[in-house]
């Protein structure tokens, strides 16, 4: 989304190339103008997206700053993360946690690709998507199937299967939350949670 | 949320983050916001700088919340109930109550049937075998016109305000400090300070979070701050409120969705299978008012059940086939987490999906969850990292002992994306649902949340279209008009959430006029219908995304009044509505208490302020319809009714584990209806062989689990502590820095000592009590140094309404030792 011009918005729209004479005609002193033309403002190439931190339920507020350009072949690297200063409950602020998602997003232990553990092997295997999926898929199907409780012992239409459960999680967007409810308790499981009671 | 929905009639935080620089006095208790919500808690400081606000601390531990507050009192774990009904006790018998505010805003005049009482430490009806009540007796006198009894003059004794007095009294200061460890003097002062609210010009508010939910009196806790608030008159005004600072980005918007065992979204019931057919469930769910002329707005409960099934099922769900109410599983029992991990245990789950929630390192009782993994068929989790659950079948020595070769569970892996590489919304504590927006695609082949399900469903779907199996009808017919059907877009889903308009809505007076066009989407939940003319994904959000566009990215600071109400940022639920309950800021005649705590006021044709009311616009004060617009009685409730399951007034019950008797009751120490399985009775530790209360917590470099494998936090906070007060670690001759084994009587950890002032030995019962402070956050996966798994202690027992564990009070036993085996010499 685009930004009104803040002052920041303002220092991206100058980044390096604005001219000293410029920034002193808007009325900038010439120890600013001076420091605007020898070092380019980081994050004046960026792209700026208003994002929310993934920790607490203060929601905090974040810019997310990416390079790359958006365009077809160009992948998008997220390389700063800082507090948005118009957000009305953090006001730009971040603790120690928010302050370091940028470590989330780069984290050693990232999960990059889909993998697989066979019963009883000693490590997990890379496998692709489509194997994956189609594996949980059939899985699901099988179990379901075979333990899918129509009625129960009054005879009264239960239609539940018991065998399965799902701990959900609630740092999924509200979206991905609608469409993980329907998946689920379209397949009939009554054992779904969140951390919310734990 | 259990016991904010049977006290004001909606499960959530009353006001929001902005809204407590109006406090006059913070109350923290049962959380510690300075470290778990530090940019939260600028608005405590606001209101300390500006408003000269006092901040009271009531903790096990001197926190940092502590540390900057005015008044600090320490508390024996899992005392708070004690603490609070003396606190209540204080402002009845001194008479500091906001009289006009109760009798008017409260059930405090209602009657209360005779049958019910409280003896020798239990309510009316109790059933030891089942380990439950039946709560028939705990109900008002019903007169014959079908109105609950009142006697607005409080004369008649069996008055709810009169009961709770009763109740209360056995609560003196003296008793607090023999429970709780609280010096009375600190008690009375604090007393002091909070009875200083009780009367509209000033308010206080209650800042609490998992310190008091994580108990087997959890809701009771919270309860207690409830009916203090209401006492006090702090309730639908700025700067007061009952305010549950909430743990996830998102748990408030996933706990409206319904993403628990027995609900559907928005606070709708996912029937039992007590409820056989469709009639069965709404009989039950009808509402009629209590009182004359009350709003009762969940006798509206039908327009939002059938707009559900219409979102969740399409054109399935007719009128004919009850809205596809066949297609919803009927629940035996709740499977709440401890439940799941339980049947999991007893080897009655096959399969389990783990999106986002490590279940290994966040359940109580480490070592049964990891025994109940093992027996498995299959696993598949769902996570941006790497985590113990995905890798619980890996051996790290007393880490994580397992066999390997020996578990048969199949486990798949599929990676998600993080926050900055989707798009879509967050609802905050304050219930405020914004929008973000995608920074970069996720790493490596990582895909959304949304992506990842959708996938799954799109196959699961085809393969039930192609071989058909068992019932395929609410899968084959599950609603999913989505532009790409392996990919929804998060803007699809808003709308879905909102609700459309199906078929032209028309004005009964003239049919000619359409009120409403097919295809639009529904503008508020007033517009929701019962005839299947509607949908909505969840009623509470309509209004999120309309005609006029998606008001969850609105990002205007205005604040007129200066009142910290930004109405046209994001959106908030109900009907963007941020203070609930603020038609009690005025009041019976709709004038404001006071100049200062002025809000929403009536000006002789409609009620007007800064916010919207959470009311009828146009209702006149002389209809005298009560502000708690959910309750029937159209107050709110000191007196819950049977809405609880451990009764309707608090009661002070001892953690499972405790180092003493229950001295107002011995027979009856600790909660009498919370759930036990029968494997676990014998896991409970006594205070001979496990002397010492211990505690868990956060760090404020760290979430949960999620952090260790961040490197800045984990070079802030690398590897597992615990905190020692001085006179412990005195007497065991520990040093800081030592190895120490922390044991409870389901498993040992190893980890350093800080000995510490920050957590005091308490005098309780007349005796010295040595509480222990062990942090969560480590496990064998991570950037951060290998931990043991601080739930490898915790007992598996949860609170008696919703089972959250009882993390937060638990016995142990404390000895030196040496460093465990793999750890790194520092």
């Amino acid at each position: 989304m685009q930004l009104e011009v803040s002052r920041r918005g303002f220092m991206r729209l100058g980044g390096a190339a604005l001219a000293t004479s410029t920034m002193s005609a808007l009325g900038f002193g010439a120890g600013e103008a001076l420091a605007a033309s020898v070092r380019p403002f980081k994050l004046s190439r960026a792209t700026e997206t208003r994002s929310t931190c993934p920790y607490c339920s203060v929601s905090c507020g974040t810019l997310v700053y990416s390079l790359g350009d958006a365009s077809k072949n160009a992948r998008a690297e997220i390389m700063h993360i800082e507090g948005d200063p118009d957000h009305p409950v953090n006001r730009g602020t971040l603790c120690p946690r928010g302050a370091a998602i940028l470590d989330f997003v780069r984290s050693a232990q990232r999960l990059k690709h889909p993998m697989h553990r066979a019963p009883g092997a000693k490590e997990f295997k890379r496998v692709s998507w489509d194997f994956a999926l189609d594996r949980v898929a059939k899985l699901m199907k099988e179990d379901r199937d075979k333990n899918f409780v129509a009625k129960n012992n009054d005879g009264v239409t239960v239609n539940r299967w018991p065998t399965a459960a799902a701990f959900t999680t609630s740092t999924q967007s509200n979206e991905a939350g609608l469409v993980t409810y329907k998946v689920l308790r379209g397949t009939g499981i009554v054992g779904i949670e969140n951390q919310a009671r734990i | 949320m259990a016991s904010l929905a049977p006290t004001f009639g909606r499960g959530a935080m009353t006001n929001h983050w902005n809204d407590i620089k109006n406090a006059d006095v913070i109350l923290v208790m049962g959380g510690n916001p300075a470290e778990a919500h530090p940019c939260g808690f600028k608005w405590v400081t606001e209101a300390k700088a500006h408003n000269k606000a006092k901040l009271i601390v009531v903790d096990p531990r001197f926190t940092r919340s502590a540390a900057v507050s005015d008044l600090y009192a320490p508390l024996r774990p899992g005392t708070d109930i004690a603490f609070l009904l003396g606190v209540m006790r204080h402002i009845l018998t001194n008479d500091k109550i906001h009289t006009e505010y109760v009798k008017a805003f409260t059930n405090a005049t209602f009657i209360v049937r005779e049958g019910f009482k409280f003896e020798n430490g239990l309510f009316t009806g109790y059933d030891e075998t089942k380990r439950d009540y039946a709560r028939g007796e705990w109900e008002y006198e019903i007169g014959e016109d079908g109105f609950a009894k009142v006697d607005p003059t409080l004369a008649n004794p069996r008055c709810v305000l009169n009961l709770l007095k009763a109740h209360v009294e056995r609560y003196t200061p003296e008793t607090v400090e023999k429970i709780c460890g609280t010096p009375k003097d600190k008690f009375l002062k604090i007393c002091e300070h909070v009875a200083s609210t009780g009367n509209g010009e000033r308010s206080m508010t209650s800042l609490y979070a998992l310190g008091w939910t994580q108990h087997s009196h959890g809701a009771q806790n919270i309860r207690c701050m409830a009916m203090l608030q209401l006492l006090l008159g702090n309730m639908g005004v700025p700067g007061g409120g009952v305010n549950a600072l909430r743990g996830h980005a998102n748990v408030q918007g996933i706990t409206d969705l319904g993403l628990l065992t027995t609900a559907l979204p928005g606070y709708l019931a996912l029937p039992s299978q007590a409820e056989a057919t469709y009639a069965d469930h709404m009989k039950t769910r009808r509402f009629k008012p209590l009182r004359p002329g009350q709003t009762s707005f969940w006798q509206n409960y039908e327009k939002f059940f059938v707009s559900f099934q219409k979102a969740m099922f399409g054109q399935a769900a007719t009128k004919e086939n009850d809205w596809a109410y066949d297609y919803l599983p009927k629940w035996d029992t709740p499977y709440d987490v401890l439940k799941i991990v339980d049947t999991m245990y007893e080897g009655k789950l096959n399969g389990c999906i783990a999106q986002g929630l490590n279940v290994l390192m966040a359940s109580a009782h480490k070592g049964k969850a990891l025994q109940g993994l093992a027996k498995l068929k299959w696993l598949v989790v769902i996570d941006p990292l790497e985590t113990e659950t995905a890798r619980f079948w890996e051996n790290h020595g007393e880490f994580n002992e397992i066999d390997s070769a020996k578990v048969q569970t199949e486990v798949i892996q599929l990676p998600a994306c993080t926050v900055a590489e989707e798009e879509g919304t967050f609802t905050n504590s304050g219930r405020n649902i914004q929008w973000h927006w995608k920074a970069a695609n996720g790493a490596g082949e990582s895909r959304s949340d949304l992506e990842i399900m959708a996938g799954i469903h799109t196959r699961l779907r085809a393969l039930y279209a192609k071989e058909g199996g068992a019932f395929p009808d609410p899968i084959v017919n599950l609603s999913w008009n989505y532009a790409r059907p392996e990919a929804p877009s998060a803007d699809e889903v808003l709308r879905e959430l909102n609700g459309y308009v199906l078929e032209d809505v028309k004005d009964p007076q003239d049919p000619n006029k359409v009120l409403m066009r097919a295809g639009t989407l529904v503008p508020g939940f007033g517009a929701l219908r019962a005839d299947g003319t509607t949908t909505s994904g969840c009623w509470i959000y309509t209004g999120c995304y309309t005609e006029a566009g998606n008001m969850t990215m609105r990002r205007s600071t205005d604040d007129p009044t200066g009142l910290g109400v930004y109405q046209n940022w994001g959106f908030v639920w109900p009907a963007n509505r941020r203070i609930l309950y603020n038609r009690a800021s005025a009041d019976a005649s709709g004038k404001p208490w006071s100049t200062r705590k002025k809000y929403i006021a009536w000006n002789g044709s409609r009620w007007t302020g800064p916010d919207v009311p959470d009311y009828g616009p146009t209702v006149k004060p002389e209809a005298s319809v009560g502000p708690f617009i959910m309750n029937p009685e159209g107050v709110s409730r000191l007196f819950t009714r049977g809405l609880m399951r451990d009764g309707p007034f608090p009661e002070h019950y001892e953690p499972f584990e405790s180092p003493v008797a229950n001295s107002l009751h011995e027979k009856v120490a600790s909660n009498p209806v919370a759930r036990v399985f029968k494997e676990d009775w014998k896991e409970f530790g006594k205070a001979d062989k496990f002397p010492y209360v211990a505690t868990t917590y956060r760090l404020t470099e760290h979430f949960h689990y999620w952090t260790k494998t961040h490197l800045i936090n984990a070079i802030l906070q690398p590897e597992l502590f615990a905190e020692l007060p001085e006179a412990l670690a005195k007497e065991k001759g520990i040093g800081p820095g030592d190895w120490v084994r922390i044991s409870s009587a389901r498993g040992a950890i190893k980890c350093k000592a800080v000995v510490t002032k920050r957590l005091p030995t308490l005098t309780i019962h007349g005796k010295p009590t040595h509480v222990v402070g062990i942090p969560i956050h480590y496990g064998f996966v991570g950037t951060a140094r290998k931990g043991h798994a601080t739930n490898t202690l915790t007992p598996f027992v949860g609170d008696a309404n919703v089972n959250t564990p009882e993390y937060k009070a638990f016995l142990v036993n404390v000895e030196k030792t040496t460093a465990p085996a793999g750890a790194p010499s520092v």
